[in-house]
């Protein structure tokens, strides 16, 4: 199913009642480029080959040719919608692989950011979701507005909005400012009234209820056998959450759930965001109340020459399951770089769930999956 | 004073009267016809000017966001330099395409969305022509872009605009029924198929205060909103899915023509919506000094408002929901509701009535 770019779009397959509808890489509704060959009878779908590729930028290999340091610029640029996230999954890695310490303070501050761009992650799902549903963009500049302040607490504490590079290994890239604790602290109060006028577009319209429930239902069993993770797995009630499984940084001192629903369509996973973007606001308000004082990054050599060996570390990132995998021979670039991308193998289940459907369905279902491009491609 | 109340009709009369002294009565009638022509044709697309400004300003309010404020004050002239940069774009066929249809489906849409112009009446007298069956004209001439519609999906030689095309046949055909459900009421109530004796109908009590009146009005509207293929049932266009549906292929302004006749058809349903619904031209404040004209271009401004709310706020419906709506909600509402008119007017009301 994961065929080159080089597919002929008129095959003729088979049945001459059917089409062939080429969706994509350039469709408004494909969050990128990213390509759905349907086979089409009438408007209902009766065949799926997703086609990828078309953003690949070898991430992988350029880890492997530059120097550790080098790399956290490049795992901004996967998932460009959760860079902390993606840094911090890296960050850990190394840090395994190194054995590198992290002050306290470094840590509140991770999950600090980390939630914030889960939030601003979360937003832009559920506003680009409204818009594959049909709304006429409302919902989308309703999250955008928020995530704007997201991108600008970004700007106060690592100096750049989008790819910030500001998890570094044993800390983070500089201190938070009273300036930025003062106006976290104002965003994550007023943010659950946002949410609740995000909902009060959607959840319970009758147009959207119709347009998503029982649309993409995804059975537990199956989600398990393509390893699907994150919102989308949660979403079908398999309760699995990196932060939980295997608590990573400071996540076990904080009071928060994980959100969980039972039907495994697009509905229940635009729910599941919704409450995890909650119960980020939850955690970031806990973080920000307990944040210790201290260093924001810990010793670490001039040059970093991790021992021989490998290291795997893996985080929930907004997309799902997250993880890092370095091979180190001793040098000062890793001898192996690879990115286990969320995206990615949550895509693999597509085509099962979009059969049957009809073509405004499909559509539905690829928004309700959250995908990032440049994690996909990689 | 009554070129305060019909500016139009003492112009066009003493323009009659000035041109019979020179030239013969049939040349005369002929040009003042061809003059109204002209003016609906001049008249209609200032209103799609206006409606497309206050669109872009009104969504981009309920969005929280600023909307077009640079060209002009307050951005006024943002609709002119649209058709400007639309007019001075390259106008591409693609190379495949089915010339004469490609050329001929714009043309269409807009004649006719235009041809239903011709019966609206402004104001008492002010209407290029005051047809005894006004309902059945608009009625057809609204049918009619559901063939250019389709013309146009499949011209372009585009999957997108096929599917566009198709969707569009049975949407508006769908949608007729309900609409014209809708539309009889009033018809059945005012005893005439003439718009403005309607209006006259309506002078002492709006139909949209009476139940069946109300209930009309809702089908009249919902299928309107159908008919000029706006959220939530913009199915025919609909970005997300079909990219631009029917009108994929087409650019500069052979897609401003198809921009037109929406926005046009928009305004039609409105101004109909307003002359069957809500009393035309007529309001209890009539003893202000306000031209009767004034007051209907305000309640197809109202009606045009909630055509934009809408689309500010609602999802789009799935093909096979919309399909349901229409046949199993609508349809069977707008029989019953005709019914129970039939029933108050041929049986309850001469009760009470003698």
């Amino acid at each position: 199913m994961l065929e080159g770019a080089a597919v002929e779009i008129d095959e003729g397959l088979g049945d001459p009642s059917e089409m062939t509808l080429n969706m994509g890489p350039q469709h408004p509704s494909t969050h990128g480029v990213f390509r759905l060959i349907l086979q089409l009878d009438g408007e209902t779908v009766v065949g799926v080959r997703p086609v990828m590729g078309y953003l690949h930028r070898s991430t992988e290999k350029l880890g492997e040719a530059r120097t550790y340091v080098m790399g956290v610029v490049l795992t901004d640029r996967l998932d460009y919608l959760a860079p902390m996230s993606n840094n911090w999954a890296y960050a850990l890695a190394v840090e395994k692989l190194a054995n590198l310490e992290v002050p306290e303070r470094a840590e509140y501050i991770r999950v600090i950011v980390t939630e914030l761009n889960r939030i601003a992650s979360h937003q832009v799902a559920i506003g680009t979701f409204g818009a594959d549903v049909g709304t006429w963009f409302t919902p989308l500049v309703y999250a955008f507005r928020e995530r704007e302040e997201i991108l600008d607490l970004f700007g106060l504490c690592a100096g750049v909005r989008m790819n910030p590079s500001y998890i570094r290994f044993g800390g983070v890239a500089r201190d938070l400012t009273p300036e930025f604790l003062e106006k976290a602290r104002r965003f994550i109060d007023k943010m659950p009234g946002k949410i609740d006028e995000y909902e009060s577009l959607l959840t319970r319209n009758e147009i959207f209820l119709g347009r998503t429930k029982n649309i993409g239902m995804l059975p537990p069993e199956l989600a398990k056998e393509y390893s699907v993770t994150g919102p989308i797995a949660r979403a079908s009630g398999i309760g699995y959450d990196v932060r939980r499984a295997e608590p990573y940084g400071v996540y076990d001192r904080f009071d928060w759930e994980a959100p969980i629903q039972y039907n495994g369509d697009a509905y229940d996973r635009y729910l599941v965001r919704i409450a995890e973007m909650r119960e980020s606001v939850k955690i970031v308000r806990q973080a920000l109340r307990d944040l210790p004082d201290g260093e924001f990054r810990g010793r670490q050599p001039k040059t970093l020459r991790p021992p021989k060996g490998e290291a795997y570390a893996r985080i929930e990132s907004p997309k799902g399951e997250l993880g890092f995998y370095l091979i180190s021979d001793g040098s000062t670039s890793p001898y192996r770089f690879k990115v286990r991308a969320p995206s990615f193998i949550n895509l693999t289940v597509l085509s099962q769930l979009t059969i049957g459907h009809k073509i405004a369905d499909a559509v539905v279902i690829l928004g309700s999956f959250d995908i990032v491009m440049g994690e996909v491609d990689r | 004073m009554r070129f305060f109340y019909d500016p139009l009709g003492v112009i066009r009369d003493g323009l009659h009267g000035l041109l019979v002294t020179v030239l013969p009565l049939w040349l005369a009638d002929a040009i003042l016809a061809l003059l109204g022509v002209v003016l609906v044709v001049a008249l209609v697309p200032a209103l799609v000017v206006t409606a497309v400004y206050l669109e872009r300003r009104i969504i981009a309010k309920m969005q929280d966001r600023i909307g077009p404020n640079r060209v002009g004050p307050f951005g006024l002239l943002q609709p002119i330099a649209d058709v400007l940069k639309l007019l001075s774009k390259e106008d591409l066929i693609p190379a495949r395409a089915d010339r004469p249809l490609f050329i001929l489906s714009p043309i269409l849409v807009v004649g006719a969305s235009l041809m239903v112009w011709a019966t609206i009446p402004w104001a008492p007298g002010l209407a290029p022509t005051d047809l005894d069956v006004g309902v059945l004209f608009i009625i057809a001439m609204a049918g009619l872009p559901g063939i250019g519609i389709i013309m146009a999906g499949w011209a372009s030689y585009n999957k997108y605009s096929l599917l566009g095309g198709m969707r569009a046949v049975a949407q508006l055909v769908s949608y007729e029924i309900p609409g014209i459900l809708g539309a009889l009421v009033p018809v059945m109530l005012a005893g005439s198929m003439s718009l403005q004796e309607i209006v006259r109908a309506q002078e002492s009590l709006w139909f949209v205060f009476t139940p069946w009146g109300f209930v009309a009005f809702l089908l009249f509207i919902i299928s309107g909103v159908a008919e000029s293929n706006r959220t939530p049932f913009d199915l025919i266009e609909a970005e997300s899915e079909l990219a631009a549906g029917f009108h994929t292929e087409y650019s500069g302004m052979r897609f401003a023509l198809f921009f037109l006749a929406e926005y046009a058809n928009m305004f039609a349903i409105s101004g109909v919506g307003s002359i069957l619904f809500l009393g035309g031209w007529t309001f209890p404040l009539d003893f202000l000094p306000i031209p009767p004209f004034v007051w209907f271009i305000a309640k197809m401004y109202l009606l045009v408002f909630v055509f934009i709310w809408i689309r500010g706020t609602l999802p789009r419906l799935r093909y096979d929901q919309l399909m349901h709506f229409a046949w199993k909600r609508l349809l069977p509402l707008g029989l019953l509701n005709v019914g129970v008119t039939g029933v108050w007017l041929g049986v309850v009301r001469p009760l009470f009535v003698r």
